[in-house]
């Protein structure tokens, strides 16, 4: 860990400290309000301390909406970037509530991760399947548990996932434990929409600024595509699970049957919407967010579109000599997401999800500050 | 040729120049600054004040056009013109549609801003949200924009201006209001219409009015308002009306910088508190009436203090009880340590404390009223939210008059025509004169720009249309 990130449970890191610097300018001045939940949440507080910047800079977006419409924006001296002062402590935080912590050193060092996980998944996946070959007939049409037996693969991609889960709980409760959350249960449901509906990946209604101050809603409909598609192929697995235990139905399933229609539509969203957003993603304008986090960024979503895109070439090849090789890539790929679930851009979801929560709930609670009109 | 040519590029420009266009008329608008610093003052405003008879989307309640004019005519002193007022105040009722279909987006009033619900329609995300909305329709519509385009000069032949000179400003002289700069480019048109401001951001011009004083102003607004337009049109016959003299002044955070501070170097704590000047004294009653109705006196009272300085000073039972001002005050655990750090003499400090400590009667403070909290025997006297300083810590913050706008403009009439001219139309700061004479009530220079730039726009573009004069 770096010095700033060691104290940075007792003291304002320098990301904080300009984030805290700049809810100190638009406190006073609120013009951004309707945009989205940051501002309401910070109209709650007159000074910003380190859990309430993590707090607000996850709440964040990123949608772009009010560096365009701030009047102190450089070239003012004031010189105020709400997006990137959140971007920079955002990815600061995921480093620092990253379990275990000497991982959260993975987020300096994104490309050399995804390098790494891609690496490792591929000498496991192709070491299992290649030691077991041997004791497989290899005859007639190949199953995929000719490459790799079921049971393999479920202890194999199980224990990484379950890993995954474990670290990402536990940076999770880190999170929740610094935040003096409003004790009141409740709230579940309206975060749930709010998360599920992207309400505030809007900038207010109109959307997300790209590469001008024009409004637009397509990073939202990517993202819905990336996200919705994700969870068809989670159904798919899931669905593939239960047949599995359940019926006793063995995989490679019909072209018509639930788990694959699930996994092709999936599939085919993940693909459409990562490619989207990889494309806004280079024309977005460098200065709405944190130039170093470029690589996070890219990196997270080339390796969500090549999951999506290897489990498609897998449907497509399954019956062909090439389905050995599209299973071990699709199977790499796979593990390689797994193994980087937790010390990639895939936290985004868990530490907003829990801000958006958070702010739900302070706003069912009574403003503390009751301030004179001005 | 071009058909009409709009100089200035903040909320009146757009408007006349989204109008013209519509009407098909070939513009081009000429803005002083760079893109980045486009929108002139309108990127500091946030709402418009719009009459309406029942509640409309944001607008609660309702609005009529008597009481519009009566909150007009109560804080002008009835100084306006009646018919171009009633005019404003009846279009105002329904100009956010056409504001809605150029990209602007309106919201409920903003935290801390409840009193204005009834009256005052927010722009999402402010008026830099507005003008950027704005100049994006521009581009669609096809008008031509040009950005650091200061008018240097106006071509008149006799009646008629026939073109604007653009100037050409260099690095070193930028913000040199009296440099002459070299014409680059001459630009005729048909009709002109001219929304370039007032001239609040020319301090050797203010310093005419208020002598060195103006030295230690701060100009709320963009450092693009100097008035070389406006002084052009009066010379070349164009007839005066406001006040040279006056610009509206309010009391903000004297650490605020020259030029562009806007909204947030408002120091909101005035009426929790009391405020002295440079020797420590006291000079006017900071308990009169809810803030938002005072706030623009004391621009004008601290600048009749020496060196334009004051302190407003609140001990810890007005902490965080006000809109959080954006520099912290300076903070002592006593009221002679405060006094140091303020530079204000100790012992006539203490006395003015003392004296208006004595003075205060005990009562029932609420900030959300009038309340009882006064001072008895005490000149000035202090006639709401008394209370005395004797909790700490205490802090004080400085205060100087900061500019918001002049009222100095030119005469118009319904068309928004220039009186005594053929073909030039006015729009904005630079003819507000016409309807508030003096004083302001919340959102109405936006009301005043909005509705007067558009009639500017459709009445260039008409006269452009019937203009076959040789070119």
């Amino acid at each position: 860990m770096t010095q700033a990130s060691s104290f940075r449970s007792i003291m304002l890191s320098p990301a904080q400290a300009e984030g805290a610097r700049v809810m100190g300018i638009c406190n006073s001045c609120r013009y951004c309000e309707g945009f989205c939940a940051v501002f309401p949440a910070m109209e709650r507080r007159l000074d910003f301390k380190s859990t309430d910047m993590d707090y607000l800079a996850n709440l964040c977006h990123n949608c772009g909406a009010c560096y365009h419409a701030c009047q102190y924006a450089p070239p003012h001296e004031f010189a105020l970037n709400v997006p990137q002062a959140m971007a920079k402590i955002r990815k600061e935080s995921y480093a620092y509530y990253a379990w275990p912590s000497a991982l959260g050193r993975l987020y300096q060092r994104q490309g050399f991760a995804l390098s790494l996980a891609l690496v490792l998944a591929f000498a496991v996946t192709m070491f299992v399947a290649n030691a077991l070959i041997g004791s497989t007939a290899v005859q007639g049409q190949l199953s995929f548990y000719a490459v790799m037996p079921h049971e393999t693969m479920v202890l194999l991609f199980g224990s990484v996932f379950l890993f995954a889960i474990l670290a990402m709980t536990i940076g999770a409760i880190r999170f929740w434990r610094e935040q003096a959350v409003p004790t009141q249960a409740g709230a579940g449901k309206e975060s749930l929409a709010a998360i599920a509906s992207l309400r505030y990946l809007d900038g207010g209604g109109d959307g997300c600024v790209e590469q001008s101050d024009a409004p637009s809603l397509a990073r939202r409909h990517l993202h819905h595509a990336t996200f919705y598609g994700f969870m068809l192929c989670f159904a798919s697995t899931s669905v593939a699970t239960l047949y599995h235990y359940g019926f006793g139905w063995k995989a490679p399933y019909d072209f018509l049957s639930l788990p694959v229609i699930l996994g092709t539509l999936g599939g085919l969203l993940m693909c459409l919407g990562t490619a989207g957003l990889l494309m806004l993603r280079f024309r977005r304008d460098p200065r709405l967010g944190d130039p170093e986090q470029f690589p996070m960024d890219v990196g997270f979503i080339c390796l969500l579109f090549l999951v999506a895109f290897t489990g498609l070439a897998l449907l497509v090849l399954r019956d062909t000599s090439a389905m050995r090789a599209s299973l071990i890539i699709h199977l790499a790929t796979v593990m390689a997401f797994f193994l980087l679930m937790p010390y990639s851009k895939f936290v985004h979801g868990l530490y907003r999800g829990l801000a958006i929560l958070k702010h739900q709930r302070e706003q069912k609670s009574p403003n503390p500050l009751g301030l004179a009109e001005g | 040729m071009l058909d009409v040519l709009v100089i200035g590029g903040g909320n009146a420009a757009l408007c006349a120049a989204l109008v013209a266009a519509e009407a098909g008329a070939k513009v081009m608008l000429l803005e002083s600054s760079a893109r980045e610093e486009r929108g002139g003052n309108s990127i500091h405003t946030r709402n418009i004040r719009c009459m309406h008879d029942e509640p409309q989307d944001v607008l609660t309640d309702a609005y009529p056009e008597d009481e519009y004019f009566e909150d007009l005519l109560r804080v002008t002193k009835g100084i306006t013109n009646e018919a171009l007022a009633r005019m404003v105040i009846r279009q105002s009722s329904n100009c956010r549609s056409w504001m809605r279909q150029h990209g602007v987006r309106f919201q409920p009033s903003l935290g801390g801003t409840l009193h204005l619900s009834r009256t005052n329609a927010f722009f999402l995300g402010g008026g830099k949200a507005l003008v950027n909305a704005y100049y994006r329709s521009a581009e669609r519509l096809g008008i031509q924009i040009r950005y650091q385009s200061p008018v240097v000069g106006l071509e008149c032949k006799g009646n008629r201006i026939v073109a604007a000179l653009i100037g050409e400003p260099s690095a070193a002289d930028r913000d040199d209001v009296r440099a002459d700069w070299p014409v680059r480019e001459r630009i005729e048109a048909k009709s002109i219409v001219i929304a370039s401001g007032g001239f609040e951001s020319n301090i050797p011009w203010l310093t005419e009015a208020w002598g060195e004083a103006a030295a230690n102003f701060r100009i709320r607004g963009c450092r693009f308002n100097r008035g070389r337009v406006l002084r052009q049109l009066i010379d070349a016959g164009a007839q005066a009306i406001g006040d040279p003299t006056q610009c509206h002044a309010v009391a903000i955070d004297a650490r605020a910088p020259l030029y562009d501070g806007g909204i947030v170097t408002r120091v909101d704590c005035v009426s929790l508190g009391i405020v002295v000047n440079t020797a420590g004294e006291r000079f006017y009653d900071e308990g009169e009436d809810f803030w938002p109705k005072r706030y623009a006196i004391w621009g004008r009272l601290v600048a009749k203090q020496a060196g334009q300085l004051a302190w407003s000073v609140i001990d810890s039972q007005a902490h965080g009880r006000f809109m959080p001002p954006v520099f912290p005050g300076e903070e002592a655990q006593s009221l002679p340590e405060l006094a140091r750090k303020m530079n204000v003499p100790v012992e006539p400090f203490m006395k003015t404390i003392e004296t208006y400590n004595d003075a205060v009667v005990p009562g029932h403070f609420d900030h959300a009223v009038l309340d009882d909290c006064h001072t008895k025997g005490l000149t000035p006297s202090k006639t709401h939210w008394a209370l005395r300083l004797e909790k700490p810590p205490y802090r004080a913050y400085p205060l100087r008059p900061g500019i918001t706008f002049t009222y100095l403009g030119v005469k118009v009439d319904e068309d928004a025509k220039v009186l005594g001219f053929d073909n030039v139309y006015a729009a904005g700061e630079i003819m507000a004169g016409n309807v508030l004479g003096q004083g302001y009530v919340a959102g109405i220079g936006m009301t005043i720009g909005t509705i007067f730039g558009r009639i500017a726009g459709a009445q260039a573009a008409s006269h452009a249309s019937r203009d076959h004069a040789p070119s």
